[in-house]
């Protein structure tokens, strides 16, 4: 058991830091091309798709690599490596595995230099948590398929430029998990309405997408007809390593501390009260756990090790802390607590109060909490199926 | 980068199974009551177990706490009755508080189980602080010592005592005292007091706060490391029987009321494994770490095995209420680990000074 790294990990990461010491200036001086830069610089470093292969214009960087690029992202507070959030984290890596040669050439680029947004058509209104179930119809007429249905809870869908579409293109399927198809969609074809939901922060990031009679080339179906699912099974399986995610908790519990050590409640200084001092270290201890669990379930892929489905853990953690740290601040901070940007005793900017109105985009968006237990149930503890 | 364990670690994991399996079934920890049989005892000197930290130079193994966590974890797995932890705890108390001579003299009798300790330091049932060791004198001790981990059936015992502000730790023969089993809730983790009567220490100590928190440190880690396999055990117990009792017509394990709770115990038990694990690396590797480590893993093993074995029980109905049958036992050991060196509100509320409130 150790935790160095070795003399050429370490260098990586200095090179890292180096990078971000020169071309990371902090916010406020941060001009109008600073986004565009970044994302150029980021690029030409080959940080942008850092685990996928040379071959398509990835970084192919070591696992340790990939965790200590993105655990120094996260400390510096770094703005994310693309613009599309989907395309690297789902898309990109299901063309990488599924895509053909053609494919591969014609999407990639665009997502790695950051000049298409991606949105990931699979939810339904009746099937969200039980994707296999999906209802929308790819029927085959001659070199295209004709799209009907509806999907729902499509995050980005309002800016995106193609989105990844699970269809149903055979209904009379033994299981359910057949006879679906993959396919990539533009978002401006001829027959898509998108229709967007306000979200209870009130944001609009989200919508309905309609497919009416929406004509789609067979060359554009993303692995072979009726397998669609695989393709999607290996997108949820594709998000990894916790451990930027870890960064960002422990700012925020910084940040969290902080507001206790400036917060008096009933006229007593907050940080002496034993209640509140418990669920700052209650907080602390579960994003340590992350931390060590994301460490040791590191430590099974570097060794060769399979991973079942142990990534759950840290999923739910990330769910109870994402709800409990901005709702403690909230109750926390009382009246002043729920004042949003603006207002006069708004606490840090009502970021906290947005934040408590903002979880479910994060807790309930890769499978609600209760799916990851199913999860762990089912696939870890090897218990019988709903 | 490594966060596992090695070759080595896995083959005496394997060595420890075996031991418990074969040595130590759950028929036998049921027949203790008190103090492990001596066979048992003898066996676990012999394979190196007492002397796992012991410097080679004092007739020990040499090894790291995270060796130690490995018998730690399979022996805690079983229930092991077999005091190691008090044994551990006093071969770190005397290395770090005793000089070269009593190094000398005592190290190499720990390791050989020849020495038996019992380990007593705070007089206050519920206060880890310097304030709450009582136990006064120095040249000689009269009094009574509460709490004694262990102290039942050990040749010698390591008691916290003061001299005015002065903290010490005095080796005591323990035939020099009369020393009192407590009944207790988990008769595998025999408590004892003791009452001394102007007993002449074998050996005295000198002790500060900052070694008292060290000592109590290191307790806390293998108490959290103990409740790794425990935990599991009662996972795995709890799963399997989830699996066949049929109740409604269905393996009660598909209800989610059930499923779901087994979920979140792989949680919690994966997550304070990982925190026990990184607290054990720290006591060698990285001592500036060790408090911080020690509060974080300790109590959310406190809270989290306190809870699992409740349910261990209650998941399986009337049967896990008997007598009988094993789900009893680890609920009773889940409510010793929760008190020992600290609970999880001692060392949420320290963690929380720890990282600046």
């Amino acid at each position: 058991m150790d935790f160095d790294f070795t003399p050429e990990e370490q260098a990586f990461r200095g090179e890292v830091r180096d990078f971000l010491a020169a071309n990371l200036p902090p916010p406020q001086e941060r001009g109008r091309g600073f986004l565009g830069d970044w994302l150029a610089k980021v690029r030409a470093k080959g940080w942008v798709g850092f685990s996928w292969p040379t071959e398509y214009g990835g970084g192919e960087g070591s696992l340790t690599e990939q965790a200590i690029l993105k655990e120094e992202m996260a400390l510096h507070r770094a703005p994310p490596l693309g613009t599309s959030y989907m395309g690297l984290a789902w898309v990109g890596p299901g063309i990488i595995q599924y895509g053909t040669d053609e494919q591969k050439r014609r999407f990639i680029p665009d997502i790695l230099d950051s000049k298409v947004n991606w949105c990931t058509g699979y939810s339904e209104p009746n099937h969200g948590s039980d994707l296999a179930a999906i209802q929308t119809k790819a029927e085959r007429v001659g070199d295209h398929y004709v799209v009907n249905g509806q999907k729902i809870w499509t995050t980005g869908a309002p800016w995106a430029d193609w989105i990844i579409l699970l269809t149903r293109t055979q209904f009379d399927v033994e299981r359910k998990h057949d006879g679906i198809t993959c396919l990539l969609v533009p978002m401006d074809s001829k027959g898509i309405e998108v229709r967007p939901i306000e979200n209870m922060a009130g944001d609009r990031n989200f919508a309905e997408v309609f497919f009416t009679d929406v004509q789609v080339p067979v060359a554009n179906r993303l692995g072979e007809e009726g397998k669609g699912w695989a393709v999607t099974i290996s997108a949820l399986a594709n998000e990894r390593s916790s451990i930027g995610e870890v960064t960002q908790m422990f700012a925020r519990l910084d940040a969290l501390k902080a507001l206790v050590k400036a917060t008096t409640r009933q006229g007593r200084p907050a940080a002496s009260d034993p209640a509140v001092r418990r669920r700052i270290a209650e907080f602390e201890a579960k994003i340590a756990a992350m931390k060590y669990n994301g460490l040791r379930y590191l430590t099974k892929q570097l060794r060769g090790e399979p991973l079942s489905s142990e990534t759950s853990v840290n999923k739910l953690h990330r769910a109870s802390l994402e709800i409990d740290m901005a709702d403690f601040a909230v109750e926390l901070t009382g009246r002043a607590g729920l004042q949003l940007r603006g207002g006069s005793d708004a606490v840090d900017g009502g970021s906290w109060a947005k934040s408590a109105l903002g979880w479910p985009g994060v807790v309930i968006g890769g499978g609600t909490p209760n799916i990851q237990r199913n999860i762990i149930a089912e696939r870890i503890l090897g218990l019988p199926k709903d | 980068m490594d966060f596992g364990f090695s070759e080595e670690q896995n083959l005496l994991r394997d060595q420890v199974l075996r031991f418990m399996t074969e040595a130590c079934p759950l028929a036998v920890v049921r027949q203790c009551n008190g103090r492990a049989p001596a066979e048992l005892w003898r066996q676990a000197a012999d394979l190196g177990w007492l002397a796992l930290t012991v410097p080679e130079s004092h007739g020990g193994v040499g090894l790291t706490w995270v060796d130690l966590a490995v018998v730690l974890e399979e022996t805690g797995r079983g229930l092991s009755p077999l005091p190691i932890i008090s044994q551990t705890l006093a071969g770190v108390a005397i290395r770090r508080c005793g000089d070269e001579a009593q190094q000398r003299q005592w190290l190499p009798r720990i390791a050989t189980g020849e020495a038996l300790f019992g380990v007593g330091l705070y007089d206050d049932p519920a206060w880890i602080d310097p304030r709450a060791v009582r136990l006064a004198g120095a040249a000689t001790l009269t009094g009574s010592k509460s709490f004694i981990d262990d102290g039942a059936g050990a040749t010698h015992l390591l008691l916290a005592t003061r001299d005015g502000d002065e903290l010490a730790l005095a080796l005591v023969d323990a035939s020099d005292a009369e020393v009192r089993p407590e009944p207790g809730i988990d008769r595998t983790k025999p408590a004892a007091m003791a009452i001394l009567d102007r007993v002449r220490p074998l050996a005295t100590l000198p002790m500060d706060a900052e070694d008292l928190g060290y000592i109590t440190d290191c307790g806390a880690v293998a108490v959290a490391l103990e409740a790794i396999g425990a935990a599991e055990a009662v996972l795995e117990m709890t799963t399997e029987y989830a699996k066949t009792r049929i109740q409604f017509d269905n393996p009660i394990g598909k209800y989610q009321g059930v499923k779901h709770r087994l979920a979140d115990m792989y949680v919690d038990v994966e997550s304070f494994k990982s925190l026990a694990y990184y607290a054990a690396w720290a006591v060698d590797d990285a001592p500036a770490e060790l408090p911080r480590a020690a509060s974080l893993a300790k109590a959310y093993a406190a809270d989290a095995f306190a809870r699992i074995g409740i349910d261990g029980v209650g998941l399986h109905g009337a049967i896990g209420f008997t007598a009988e049958y094993d789900a009893q036992l680890y609920l009773k050991r889940s409510k010793w680990a929760r008190a020992a060196f600290g609970d999880a509100d001692f060392h949420y509320q320290r963690a929380a000074t720890l990282g600046g409130l």
